[in-house]
């Protein structure tokens, strides 16, 4: 299963980013294999809906799943619409948290967790 | 007859006096027998209404349009979603698109390149524009809807229902952003209300390099001026800018103002002061 986290690098010892819309990469990794690519996220400087462009980095990567720190409540309506679950509150390194996830250690957000426009300074 | 003199009273940064200055000018140009126009273009938060104390006359929802994919039509072929730069509508894969109606601009991308016309325009509501008359002044504003953040439409809508008459004053928003530039477009003067304060000349800066990017005539009116320093001042000269107006830092204003009166009306020491710019600006005609 593929799966995408929201990373402040481009490898699996970089830290999660705590924002999903204005995250700077996506790391989508093979769950099975391990196998990742990086992609970087064209929304981090989007003047609005860097959430819903974010989201739809994620459909087009074929991720299912998506660990991140926030979610704001467009990127989460995006994803639930595209049937992506939901992993939020995540934190640390990205290979930590592709662990948590593979041992059912993490839980599954049924909603955003913040607001719009959280942790862009406004 | 000469089309109408469009004067805009515009800040950078907020509550240094906009209101202040544009419906006592309004008064003052009323009572010198010219026909004019207040325009309340603050449409998050319009506030003139306090102190003309307007009848209002007509009240108009003002809508806009938006994407509604009809799915039965829909070929999933996705230029829908590429075409929009704001995400307010994104294809996730065969016939799911989905629509965020608060991120749409009306823009008409979407509907414009559906191959399959499955794309109808559905309108919803951003506002309203009320206007009526307080004493010799047409008055009109635009009052946001809660929740809506569709301002420039709402004001590009509020100044189509302006007559191409008289003298216009369009009381703008504080900031630099787009609202402010929709209010500014079309502007024959602009009067940059600012206070002798740090803040009051680190805003007016932006304001001066917005005006002049779009190549607006301007002045500056100094409020409350006596209080703070003198680095607005000295700003000024160094750029060559007017300053058009002060209006002296005095209790007795902010008594009035905090009554919901007007200087024009209550302080007949001031009185005078809009007269002139009254006259200055019937020079600039």
């Amino acid at each position: 299963m593929k799966i995408a986290v929201t990373s402040t690098g481009n490898s699996l010892d970089s830290q999660v980013d705590a924002r999903f819309g204005r995250a700077a990469n996506f790391i989508v990794v093979d769950t099975e294999t391990m196998d990742f690519e990086c992609i970087s996220n064209d929304a981090v400087s989007a003047a609005g809906g860097a959430g819903i462009s974010a989201a739809k980095t994620v459909v087009d990567s074929g991720a299912k799943a998506v660990l991140t720190g926030n979610c704001g409540p467009n990127a989460a309506r995006t994803l639930a619409a595209a049937e992506i679950k939901l992993y939020a509150n995540v934190s640390g390194s990205v290979e930590d948290a592709i662990e948590a996830f593979k041992s059912g250690q993490l839980a599954e957000s049924t909603g955003p967790t913040v607001d719009s426009h959280f942790g862009t300074g406004n | 007859m000469r089309k109408s003199f469009r004067v805009a009273i515009a800040s950078g940064k907020g509550g240094t006096g906009k209101t202040t200055i544009a419906t006592n000018l309004a008064k003052a140009a009323a009572e010198k027998g010219a026909t004019v126009q207040y325009v309340d273009c603050d449409v998050e938060e319009p506030n003139g209404h306090i102190f003309l104390k307007p009848q209002i006359e007509s009240r108009k929802d003002v809508t806009v349009s938006v994407p509604d994919v009809d799915k039965d039509k829909c070929s999933g072929c996705g230029k829908c979603g590429e075409v929009c730069q704001y995400g307010a509508i994104v294809h996730l894969g065969g016939k799911n698109v989905l629509t965020f109606d608060n991120l749409c601009h009306s823009c008409g991308g979407c509907w414009l390149l559906c191959p399959e016309q499955a794309i109808r325009q559905k309108q919803v509501k951003i506002g309203q524009v009320e206007s009526g008359k307080a004493g010799k002044v047409w008055f009109g504003q635009g009052i946001l809807s809660v929740g809506s953040v569709r301002s420039v439409s709402l004001i590009r809508h509020l100044k189509q229902t302006v007559d191409s008459e008289g003298l216009v004053i369009l009381d703008v928003p504080p900031g630099t952003s787009c609202p402010v530039v929709e209010s500014l477009k079309g502007a024959d003067f602009v009067m940059l209300v600012t206070e002798p304060t740090p803040f009051g000349l680190c805003d007016l800066k932006y304001a001066v390099e917005l005006v002049r990017k779009m190549g607006l005539r301007f002045g500056v009116v100094i409020n409350r001026d006596g209080c703070g320093d003198d680095r607005v001042e000295r700003y000024c000269e160094d750029k060559g800018i007017e300053i058009s107006m002060r209006v002296k830092d005095d209790r007795q204003i902010a008594q009035v103002y905090s009554a919901g009166g007007m200087i024009y009306d209550c302080l007949e020491e001031y009185r005078m002061q809009f007269d002139d710019m009254v006259e200055m600006l019937g020079a600039l005609l």
